[in-house]
C-alpha cells in the first residue's frame, strides 16, 4: 500500500493542484465577468454602473459574493430535497469539466484529447439536466415552466452548435483542439473558409447565446413572466452556483468560437510568434472580445417568444446550416480556401 | 492508478444501479441511472477510448436521460411515488438477474482475453472512413440502414405531432 502511495502521490498531487488552479482562476474570472456585464450594461444604458467599491467598482462583485456566501440557504418544505440540492452542482460541474479541454496557450491545456470539440459538445449537453432538475424539484410552477423552456431551447439549439462546428471541422480535418489551432497558422479559419465560415460563425454565435440561456434567448428566466425562472426557489450560494455557471458557460462558448474561428492563442498575422508565452494573453483577449459581443446582444435585442425561438432554430438556422455544410464541402473540393 | 480508478467507478456503477431499481421516486431513479451511465463513460475514458466515452455522454446522458426527464416532468407530480412490487415479481426479477449475472460471469471467465500491444487512441478519421467504406470490413450498409430508420422516425414524429385532424384537412384541400 505504501509503495502504491509513493508512486501515485506525485500524479495525484499534480492533478489536484491543476484542478485547484483552474477552480481559483474561474471563480475570479466569473466575478470579473459579472462586474464586466454590469459595467457594459451601464455603458449601453448611459449609466455608470458599480463604481464605489474599489477602483472602477472592481471589488463590488467580491463584496456581492461574500454576501451570497454568508446568506441563509432557504428552501421550500415541499421541494424534492435530494434533487433540489443536487441540481446546482450538475450545472457548475459540467461547466467546469468543459474547461479542461480548452487550450489557453501552446503549453496550458489540461486534457488534449483527439475528440476535443466533440467532447465539448457532449459535456455541454449534460448541463441542461441540472436546470431541468432544479425547475422540477423546486415544486414551483414558475420554476417548472422555466425548466421546460430551457430544455426545449437547449435540445434544439445544440443541433445548430454542433452542425456549425462540424462545418469548420471540414476545414481542419481534426477534432483535436491543439491541431485545429495548428491548422490556423496559415490564416484563421474564418479567413480560410471565408463565406461559409462566416455563415457558420453567425449561426454559432446565435445558437451559442441560446445554449447559455442568455438574452435575447433568456425566456428561461424571463423576469417579467416567471419571477426568476428555474432558479426562483434558490438562494444564497446555490443561486450563486447557477449564476457562476452561466458566466463560465458564456466563457466556454466564447472560447470555442475563438479556437474554431479566430486562431485560439495564435497572434494576429504572427506578430508575436517569437514570444510564445503571449499565447494566453491573445487567447483571453480574443475571448473577452467575443464575450463583449454577447453582452452587446443582451442589451440590444428584445427577448424572443417560445414559438419564435423554435421557428428560428428549426425553420431557419437548421436548413441554412445543412446547406452551409455542403457549401463548405464544395469550397474545399474546389480548393477555394484562402491560405497565406 | 488505473486500477484504483476502475474499482471506484465500478463501485459507483453497482451502487447506483441498485439504487435506481430500488428508488420509489421515478426522477430519483433517472438520476441514479444517469450516474451509472456517466461512470460507464468514465471507464471508456480510462481505457483511452475517448470517442466512445464522449458518445456515451452525448447520447445517453445528454439525449436519453434528458428525454426521460422530460416525459417524467410532463406526467408525474412531485408527490407521486411508485408502488412497491409484489413478492412474486420480486422473486422472479431476482431469479432473472441472478441468471443474467451467471451468464455474464460465465462468458467473462471462459473467454480468452488477449492484451493488445502498442495500443494507440482510435483516430476519429478511421471511424469516419470505416463507416463509409464499402470494401471488406466497411460499415456502409448499416450506416445507410440507420439513416433510413432515422428518416422514418422523423417523418413519423411529424405525422404524430400534426395529428389526424390536420392531416385529413390538408388531404381534403389537396383533393379540391
Amino acid at each position: 500500500m505504501t509503495d502504491l502511495f509513493t508512486t501515485y502521490t506525485g500524479s495525484v498531487l499534480q492533478m489536484l493542484l491543476i484542478a485547484a488552479g483552474y477552480l481559483g482562476f474561474f471563480a475570479i474570472a466569473g466575478l470579473l465577468l459579472v462586474w464586466l456585464e454590469r459595467r457594459v450594461a451601464a455603458f449601453f444604458q448611459l449609466r455608470l454602473g458599480p463604481n464605489r467599491v474599489g477602483p472602477f467598482g472592481l471589488m463590488q462583485t467580491i463584496a456581492d459574493a461574500l454576501k451570497l456566501l454568508s446568506k441563509e440557504l432557504t428552501g421550500t418544505d415541499k421541494a424534492d430535497k435530494f434533487l433540489y440540492n443536487l441540481a446546482p452542482y450538475f450545472v457548475i460541474i459540467t461547466a467546469l469539466i468543459a474547461l479542461a479541454v480548452l487550450p489557453f496557450s501552446q503549453q496550458i491545456q489540461a486534457f488534449d484529447i483527439n475528440i476535443g470539440l466533440f467532447f465539448l459538445t457532449a459535456v455541454s449537453s449534460v448541463g441542461v439536466i441540472g436546470i431541468l432538475l432544479g425547475g422540477w424539484s423546486s415544486n414551483n410552477k414558475y420554476a417548472l415552466i422555466g425548466a421546460m423552456r430551457s430544455g426545449v431551447q437547449t435540445v434544439s439549439y445544440e443541433l445548430s452548435v454542433g452542425l456549425s462546428l462540424l462545418t469548420m471541422v471540414l476545414l481542419t480535418g481534426s477534432l483535436q483542439l491543439s491541431e485545429i489551432i495548428e491548422v490556423q497558422k496559415d490564416g484563421w479559419l474564418i479567413v480560410q473558409g471565408h463565406v461559409p465560415a462566416l455563415i457558420a460563425f453567425l449561426i454559432f454565435m446565435i445558437a451559442g447565446t441560446a445554449e447559455t440561456n442568455r438574452a435575447p434567448f433568456d425566456l428561461v428566466e424571463a423576469e417579467s413572466e416567471l419571477g426568476a425562472g428555474f432558479h426562483t426557489e434558490y438562494s444564497g450560494m446555490k443561486f450563486a452556483y447557477f449564476f457562476l455557471a452561466e458566466f463560465i458557460n458564456m466563457f466556454i462558448i466564447a472560447a470555442i468560437a475563438v479556437v474554431v474561428f479566430f486562431g485560439g492563442w495564435l497572434s494576429p498575422f504572427g506578430i508575436t510568434e517569437s514570444l510564445p508565452w503571449l499565447g494566453a494573453f491573445w487567447f483571453l483577449g480574443k475571448t473577452l472580445v467575443i464575450i463583449f459581443l454577447m453582452m452587446w446582444f443582451r442589451w440590444t435585442f428584445p427577448r424572443l417568444r417560445v414559438d419564435q425561438i423554435l421557428t428560428l432554430e428549426w425553420k431557419y438556422l437548421l436548413p441554412i446550416n445543412l446547406f452551409n455544410i455542403v457549401f463548405m464541402a464544395v469550397i474545399i473540393w474546389l480548393n477555394l480556401e484562402i491560405k497565406f | 492508478m488505473g486500477q484504483i480508478v476502475f474499482y471506484i467507478l465500478a463501485a459507483i456503477i453497482i451502487v447506483f444501479a441498485v439504487a435506481a431499481v430500488n428508488s420509489r421516486k421515478i426522477l430519483h431513479s433517472v438520476i441514479y441511472l444517469l450516474f451509472v451511465l456517466a461512470s460507464i463513460s468514465g471507464i471508456y475514458f480510462l481505457i483511452n477510448y475517448t470517442f466512445l466515452g464522449a458518445l456515451q455522454l452525448a447520447i445517453y446522458a445528454g439525449g436519453v436521460i434528458v428525454l426521460i426527464i422530460f416525459s417524467v416532468m410532463l406526467t408525474h407530480n412531485i408527490d407521486s411515488k411508485l408502488e412497491t412490487a409484489s413478492v412474486t415479481s420480486k422473486i422472479l426479477a431476482g431469479i432473472l438477474s441472478i441468471a443474467g449475472v451467471a451468464t455474464t460471469l460465465f462468458a467473462i471467465y471462459t473467454y480468452q482475453f488477449t492484451p493488445v500491444k502498442n495500443f494507440n487512441a482510435i483516430e476519429i478519421t478511421d471511424i469516419g472512413t470505416k463507416l463509409l467504406s464499402y470494401e471488406r470490413g466497411g460499415f456502409i450498409l448499416p450506416f445507410e440502414v440507420i439513416s433510413l430508420l432515422l428518416l422514418a422516425i422523423l417523418i413519423g414524429a411529424i405525422v404524430i405531432a400534426k395529428g389526424q385532424h390536420l392531416i385529413e384537412q390538408e388531404y381534403k384541400q389537396n383533393q379540391q
